[in-house]
C-alpha cells in the first residue's frame, strides 16, 4: 500500500510537499498539519492493523512467552551515512537489544523529535527506510509520536524506539550466566559502523568504501538458539566497541576475559583508517555484530551454524572467560604480549548512534 | 598493512631485545630518555620495558604537547571562548586538559562556550569561512610536527583575506625542551631517543649540540621495532663511547627534514623571547609567536589576552613526570583522585602522557595463573 492510498482528500485537500516542503512547528502542534503528516507519511509507510486502529496506544494479543522490552534513543550524526541512516539504525539497534535476550522481537514504538526546517523529503526517506528495516526484521511499528522543536533546539531528527519481544520459557541468556572457560564468539568484523560514520563527519571527511554494518541480528540469533539453547550470553558491541562490551560483561559476570588479537577480524580499510586517526578498532562502535558466550565444547559447532547465516559469515572464536577477581579484560597481542583492554574515553566520537 | 605491521613483528622484537641484552655490559647502566610521548605510548602499549634487560631504564620525557602546556594557557583558551564569545577550535587532546578551578575546555563547552574539536587547521579555516559574523580562533599547540599545518593555515588565511580568523599560538620547540632537561642535571642519562616526526620537519642536525657535548641521540620511528632498534643503537654508542646523532627512521625521514615546512614556519612565525612550560619553568627561545607580517592573525593581541602563571594543583607530580624524575605511579594522586576520566594533571589526559599511558597499559601485570590459562 503506498502513501497516497492513505490520503484523505476531504480532510487534506493539498498533499504534503515532499519535494520542497519542510517540517514546521504546526507539524507537532496537534492540529490538522500534524494529522496530515501522520496520515500521509507514517501511517502509509508503517502500515499494519494495530497502527491503523488510530488510537493513542496499540492493543496486541498475548505473546505466549515472557515479555522482553528495550528502549534506545538515536541521535546519530550525520543522519544519512554509508550503509544506513538514522531510520534503519533506530530499528536495527532496538531489535538487536531485544533479540540479545534470545527473544523474538515483535513490536516497536517510534517517537520522533523533529527540528523545525527538516526537509520533508529527508523525513520521508528516513521513514521509508525504517519501514523497510522493520519489514526485514519482522517487527511491526505499532504506535508512535511526533514532536517538533524550534530550529536550533535539535539537530534535524532524533528518534526513540522501544521494542517488545517474546521469550520462550526455557531460555536464560544473560551476562551473569558466563562461566570460567566459556568461549567468546564474535559474529564478524569490528569497527565498520564507527569508521563509516567518522568518514562522513563534516570535519573529518575522508575517502573510503567502508559501510556501516547496521543490520538486524534476530535471524542469526534464532539459528544460534536452535543449535544451542544453552548459549550463556549474547551482547551487541555497540558504543565503546568490543572493549566496552567485554568490560561490562567482566563486571557483570565477576570474571576476567582474554581475547586473542590475531583472531579478531578487522577489515583492512577499517584498520588503515584507525591507524591514521590514532584510534583503536577494539573501541570503535558496531551496529550489526554480536558476541556470544557458550561452553567451550559447543563453540566450534555454534560458529559453524553462525557462518551459514546472513550477518554471521565471518563468525570466529576470539577468546574465553577466565577466573579473575580483578575482572580484567586481557588482549593477547599480535606482538606477543598481553595488555589490559580498558574502557576508552569516548567523547571524541560523539553521536555515533 | 605496509609500513606498520612489519614493524610490529613480535618474533623480530624478541631477537632485537636479545641482542640488546647480549651487548649490555655488566655493571653499566643505560638510562635512556624517550623524549616523545608517542614513544611513551608505544613502549607502554607493547610492554617493551618488560622485554628489555634490567640494565636498561627508559625515562619518559616532556614530548607530549598537552602535558607541557601550563595552566595559564588553558585558562586563556577558556577565557577566549567564555568571555570573548569566539568559536574556539582545537585538537581533541586539549578538551580534557585541566585548567584553574577544575575547569577544562570540555567543561567550558558544556557551560555554553562554542568550542569545537577539529582534526586539522583546514577545518578551523572552513569554520571561519562559514561563520563570517563570528570570530574564530584556532588554539594551536604542539611541537614542530603540528607547526607546519598552523603555518599553512596562516598563509591561506592571509591569501584569502580572512578577517575573522586568528591563531592562539602555543607552538614549542623540541631542542629547547631537550636542552632544559639535559641541563637540569636532575637525572643521569646515557642517551636520548629523538622523536622521528619532529625530525621529519627539522631534520636531525639540531640535535648535534647534544652529541657534541657527549650525549648519544638516536632518532626513531614509532613502532615497537623502531624503538628497539634505536635502543640497540644507543647501547652501541654508549659502549663504544661514540656520542653522535643517528637516524634509525630512515624509511621516513631525510636527514635535512622538510625544507618547505621549515620555510613556511620561518615565514609566518618568530621565536618568542621566553615561554612558560609545565614542569620545565620559563625557558628562553623555546616557543614561537606569529611573525610581524602575520600580527593581524595573533589572537593574543586581538583579544588582549593577559598571561598569568598559575601554579599546578597541589600534590600533582606532572612537573616531575615530564622531566622523568618521577614515574607516574610515584605520584600520590595517580589512580586515586587522578584518572583519565577525571584528570587532575595534564599527563593523565593525552594518550601520549606518561600517566595516561601507564594507566591504560602498564598498571596491571598478569598473574602467573593468567599466563598459564593463556598458554
Amino acid at each position: 500500500m503506498n502513501a497516497n492510498a492513505h490520503r484523505n482528500r476531504h480532510l487534506f485537500p493539498r498533499p504534503l510537499d515532499m519535494v520542497d516542503g519542510r517540517v514546521d512547528l504546526t507539524h507537532g502542534g496537534g492540529g490538522r498539519a500534524m494529522a496530515q503528516l501522520i496520515s500521509e507519511l507514517f501511517a502509509g509507510a508503517f502500515d499494519n492493523p494495530y497502527l491503523a486502529q488510530g488510537n493513542d496506544m496499540a492493543v496486541m494479543p498475548p505473546t505466549g512467552g515472557r515479555l522482553v522490552m528495550s528502549t534506545d534513543g538515536y541521535v546519530v550524526s550525520p543522519i544519512f551515512f554509508p550503509g544506513g541512516d538514522i531510520g534503519s539504525l533506530a530499528v536495527h539497534g532496538t531489535v538487536n537489544d531485544v533479540a540479545m535476550s534470545g527473544a523474538r522481537p515483535l513490536y516497536l514504538s517510534a517517537s520522533f523529535i523533529l527540528e523545525e526546517g527538516l526537509p520533508l523529503a529527508d523525513l520521508k526517506q528516513i521513514v521509508e527506510s525504517m519501514a523497510t528495516a522493520a519489514k526485514q526484521a519482522d517487527v511491526l511499528i505499532v504506535t508512535g509520536d511526533t514532536k517538533v522543536v524550534e530550529r536550533g533546539k535539535a539537530d534535524g531528527i532524533f528518534i526513540v524506539t522501544t521494542g517488545v519481544g517474546s521469550l520462550q520459557d526455557e531460555l536464560h541468556i544473560a551476562g551473569d550466566r558466563i562461566r570460567p572457560g566459556d568461549a567468546i564468539i564474535l559474529s564478524g568484523t569490528i569497527g565498520d559502523h564507527g569508521i563509516a560514520l567518522l568518514s562522513k563527519r563534516e570535519n573529518l571527511e575522508f575517502e573510503t568504501t567502508i559501510e556501516s554494518d547496521s543490520a538486524p541480528l534476530h535471524g542469526l540469533i534464532r539459528a544460534m538458539i536452535e543449535a544451542d539453547p544453552d548459549i550463556h550470553c549474547l551482547r551487541d558491541p555497540t558504543r565503546g566497541g568490543l572493549a566496552a562490551t567485554l568490560n561490562e560483561l567482566a563486571h557483570q559476570s565477576g570474571l576476567g576475559m582474554i581475547v586473542d588479537e590475531d583472531a579478531v577480524p578487522i577489515k583492512p580499510a577499517v584498520r588503515g583508517a584507525c591507524e591514521l586517526l590514532g584510534i583503536d578498532p577494539i573501541g570503535v562502535a558496531n551496529e550489526g555484530k554480536l558476541i556470544a558466550f557458550c561452553s567451550p565444547d559447543k563453540a566450534e559447532a555454534l560458529v559453524a551454524v553462525m557462518r551459514r547465516q546472513p550477518f554471521g559469515e565471518n563468525a570466529v572464536i576470539i577468546g574465553h572467560a577466565q577466573p579473575d577477581p580483578r575482572r580484567l579484560v586481557w588482549l593477547k597481542t599480535s606482538f606477543g604480549g598481553e595488555r589490559v583492554i580498558e574502557w576508552f574515553n569516548g567523547e571524541q566520537l560523539p553521536r555515533i548512534c | 598493512m605496509k609500513f606498520a605491521s612489519e614493524f610490529r613483528d613480535g618474533g623480530l622484537a624478541r631477537r632485537i631485545a636479545t641482542a640488546i641484552a647480549v651487548e649490555c655490559q655488566p655493571g653499566r647502566s643505560y638510562s635512556f630518555m624517550e623524549f616523545c610521548g608517542g614513544h611513551t605510548h608505544t613502549i607502554a602499549r607493547y610492554g617493551l620495558e618488560a622485554m628489555l634487560p634490567a640494565a636498561i631504564r627508559l625515562v619518559h620525557g616532556p614530548g607530549c604537547p598537552v602535558c607541557v602546556l601550563p595552566v595559564g594557557r588553558i585558562d586563556s583558551g577558556i577565557e577566549l571562548a567564555r568571555d570573548h564569545g569566539v568559536i574556539l577550535c582545537t585538537y581533541g587532546d586539549m578538551m580534557r586538559v585541566p585548567g584553574s578551578h577544575r575547569l577544562s575546555l570540555l567543561k567550558a563547552k558544556a557551560a555554553g562556550g562554542d568550542i569545537r574539536m577539529v582534526w586539522s587547521t583546514l577545518d578551523a579555516l572552513k569554520i571561519a569561512r562559514d561563520n563570517h559574523d563570528r570570530e574564530v580562533v584556532f588554539f594551536a599547540i604542539g611541537f614542530e610536527t603540528t607547526t607546519p599545518p598552523t603555518a599553512m593555515a596562516l598563509k591561506m588565511a592571509k591569501a584569502e583575506g580572512l578577517t575573522n580568523f586568528s591563531i592562539f599560538c602555543n607552538h614549542v620547540l623540541t631542542p629547547s625542551a631537550m636542552r632544559a632537561v639535559l641541563q637540569g642535571g636532575s637525572l643521569p642519562l646515557e642517551g636520548v631517543i629523538g622523536p622521528g616526526h619532529v625530525s621529519a620537519v627539522i631534520g636531525i642536525d639540531p640535535y648535534r649540540e647534544f652529541s657534541d657535548r657527549g650525549m648519544p641521540v638516536v632518532v626513531a620511528g614509532f613502532e615497537p621495532l623502531d624503538l628497539l632498534q634505536a635502543i640497540l643503537m644507543l647501547v652501541r654508542q654508549v659502549n663504544e663511547d661514540r656520542p653522535s646523532v643517528e637516524n634509525a627512521y630512515v624509511r621516513a625521514l631525510p636527514a635535512t627534514g622538510n625544507e618547505r615546512a621549515q620555510q613556511a614556519i620561518a615565514e609566518t612565525m618568530k621565536m618568542r623571547d621566553s615561554f612558560e612550560w609545565r614542569g620545565l619553568g620559563t625557558l628562553p627561545d623555546s616557543a614561537l609567536r606569529l611573525a610581524d607580517d602575520y600580527a593581524e592573525f595573533d589572537a593574543e593581541a586581538r583579544f588582549s589576552l593577559p598571561y598569568r602563571t598559575i601554579p599546578d594543583p597541589k600534590s600533582c607530580a606532572c612537573a616531575e613526570v615530564v622531566r622523568g624524575i618521577k614515574r607516574p605511579q610515584e605520584c600520590p594522586l595517580f589512580g586515586r583522585s587522578c584518572t583519565p576520566d577525571n584528570p587532575i594533571g595534564s599527563c593523565m589526559v593525552s594518550s601520549e602522557g606518561g600517566c595516561a599511558a601507564h594507566w591504560l597499559y602498564g598498571r596491571h601485570q598478569m598473574t602467573n595463573d593468567g599466563r598459564k590459562n593463556v598458554v
